[in-house]
């Protein structure tokens, strides 16, 4: 393990290349051409370590969806590298399997025949498989809900049932783009709880994307902190909490509360930029928070 | 969303157990909707209200020509649902009123089938292959607005006989409807299906067979409830025109359409609404039996 001791870094990180799992290269990508050119990442460099949890957060709109599909292999950069273990990357690979903003789950299959797509689709479907995804269901509570059509299912089910889909591929990585946006308040919670745990099991490297602080704060080990658009890296926060967190306990740790005022403050910054929406949100937090630590100790 | 925080709290309930909450709430909800003692359902009964209400007025309004001293319009010139009953009751025994039948029913299968089973792979090559699309598109669209009654006189022309130029314009009837419908479903299909599919190691074909198929049979059963119903307008139509080709008298069979206008030319005027109440009747089975069939190839729809 690397020795930190918190602290912060605030220039794009240059990890030791055996950790990377993922490295984006100096990477560009511009949209259209001349006049009507729209500069979406610019300069973008930074690395998704193995066995670590990275949270990449930052206002939206601001290109991190474009990002993941670069990674993906769905679009080329226009400048720059992105290796997968040290592979350059010019299609989409079961290696990192992408989950999405809303359901992408199939309407028209089952969640067996879902969960059993991949290997399915790569003639991999042996008995051996069929049990894996059958225990795989079982353990993200899906169980009686096999034979179901994902309309059948509610939102925090479709989520863990595309969480099955993906991990029965056993992909190198996993990203995730806001997977839990558009649930409600309470569901959030629970799904992210869940998955913490699930995660904390085997710790395989994942890319977790949001817009929301407490999120990111709750689940990262490494925190890429994103600038306003064209977008890089703003900085990298390394998130020394100790593992298993609960989200209730979270919200009195001083340790967490000064990573999140950290995070809060360069993204304020660069939401002041593009006047996204949200900046207002993340202004009144700074500014509550400042008040709070000039009147005492935070609680 | 009002049904996410429905989800929600189902999801609050089934922290402890998983498996129990959410699958009893719809089906109980559904349960206590349904009067499952009743001998005909409710939609029965307010269908047959409708249809007792419109014989009722029809009647009536048959009986005299004349209401409270005025005259009315149309109704009144109307034979009665009496005359049409009897009438048809003479046409039960005809060989040739259901020969009319067979006829316009076999037309509209053929040409339906017809349309289905070259308008889908026509579709489904537009939508998956740009340049076929590029090339076919424009002249689809060119000719899609004409109305398969003006091909009448150009298909008599270009088929050797008659029989294979009624089926080309009911051919046509549905194909335009059907193409229009396949290639609206495949471009509504979500992007992301397709990244999550290629993501996952999914060749061109899986991706075709498993996501683009089952993607578009939703937008192609509307495409044939539509079309099935432009093929019952078309072929009255075609064989109205065309002189419905196999008989020369009405008894003698050229189709429903045929059968009205051989009844309006011999002055036999109940024998009209017979042919005309056939068509409707002819045309809702069929509506029908597409329905089933539309449905038993998307069974995912069914449960929500």
């Amino acid at each position: 393990m690397l020795e930190r001791t918190g602290a912060v870094h605030r220039t794009p990180s240059s990890v030791a290349a055996e950790a990377a799992q993922i490295e984006v290269r100096d990477v560009d990508k511009t949209y259209g051409v001349g006049r009507a050119a729209r500069e979406v990442v610019k300069g973008c460099s930074f690395t998704i370590d193995r066995n670590k949890f990275t949270v990449m957060i930052g206002p939206s709109g601001v290109g991190k969806s474009t990002l993941i599909r670069l990674i993906a292999g769905f679009e080329k950069p226009t400048r720059g590298e992105i290796l997968v273990g040290g592979k350059r990357v010019d299609r989409p690979g079961h290696d990192r399997l992408v989950m999405f903003q809303e359901t992408a789950l199939f309407p028209w299959m089952t969640t067996t025949d879902n969960v059993l797509y991949g290997p399915k689709a790569r003639g991999e479907c042996t008995p051996l498989v069929k049990d894996v995804a059958s225990r795989l269901i079982d353990k993200v509570g899906l169980g009686a809900f096999r034979a179901k059509y994902p309309s059948q299912l509610s939102g925090g089910m479709q989520r863990r049932a595309e969480l099955a889909r993906a991990l029965i591929n056993k992909p190198s990585v996993m990203i995730l783009d806001e997977p839990f946006r558009g649930l409600d308040a309470m569901t959030k919670k629970l799904m992210l709880e869940y998955y913490a745990g699930l995660w904390e099991e085997a710790r395989p490297t994942h890319m977790f994307v949001t817009t929301d602080i407490d999120e990111a704060i709750f689940l990262a080990d490494r925190l890429l902190v994103m600038s306003h658009i064209p977008t890089r890296v703003r900085a990298v926060l390394d998130v020394d909490l100790p593992r298993p967190r609960s989200l209730t306990a979270i919200v009195d740790d001083d340790r967490a509360n000064a990573l999140k005022m950290e995070a809060l403050m360069l993204l304020h910054e660069e939401a002041q930029k593009s006047f996204a929406a949200g900046s207002r949100a993340v202004a009144d937090f700074v500014e509550a928070y400042r008040r709070r630590m000039a009147t005492g100790s935070p609680r | 969303m009002p049904s996410s925080s429905a989800n929600g709290k189902a999801r609050l309930v089934t922290v402890g157990a998983i498996a129990t909450v959410p699958p009893d709430r719809p089906s109980g909800s559904r349960r206590a909707r349904r009067p499952s003692t009743a001998l005909v359902s409710r939609a029965h009964r307010r269908a047959l209200v409708s249809f007792c209400v419109v014989l009722v007025v029809w009647q009536l309004g048959a009986s005299r020509a004349t209401w409270l001293g005025h005259p009315l319009p149309w109704i009144g010139h109307l034979p009665a649902p009496s005359a049409v009953w009897i009438a048809w009751g003479r046409l039960i025994g005809d060989r040739g009123y259901w020969q009319s039948w067979v006829l316009s029913g076999g037309r509209v299968l053929i040409g339906f089938t017809a349309a289905v089973g070259v308008g889908v792979p026509f579709a489904l090559l537009m939508a998956t292959l740009p340049v076929f699309r590029g090339i076919a598109f424009p002249v689809f669209e060119l000719l899609r607005p004409i109305p398969p009654l003006a091909w009448v006189p150009a298909s008599i022309i270009f088929w050797p006989t008659q029989e294979l130029s009624i089926d080309f314009v009911i051919f046509l009837g549905a194909f335009y409807t059907i193409v229009i419908n396949v290639l609206g479903g495949a471009s509504a299909i979500d992007v992301r299906f397709l990244q999550a599919a290629r993501s996952m190691g999914a060749s061109r074909w899986n991706v075709f067979r498993r996501l683009i198929l089952p993607g578009v049979l939703p937008s192609l059963a509307v495409g044939m409830e539509v079309g099935i119903g432009i093929t019952w307008e078309v072929v009255v139509a075609a064989e109205m025109i065309s002189g419905g080709g196999g008989g020369s008298s009405a008894a003698s069979g050229g189709g429903l359409g045929f059968f009205i206008w051989s009844s309006y030319v011999g002055g036999s005027y109940p024998q009209i609404v017979v042919g005309m109440l056939s068509i409707g009747i002819a045309g809702t089975l069929s509506s029908a039996v597409v329905r089933r069939l539309a449905s038993s190839l998307t069974p995912w729809l069914a449960v929500r």
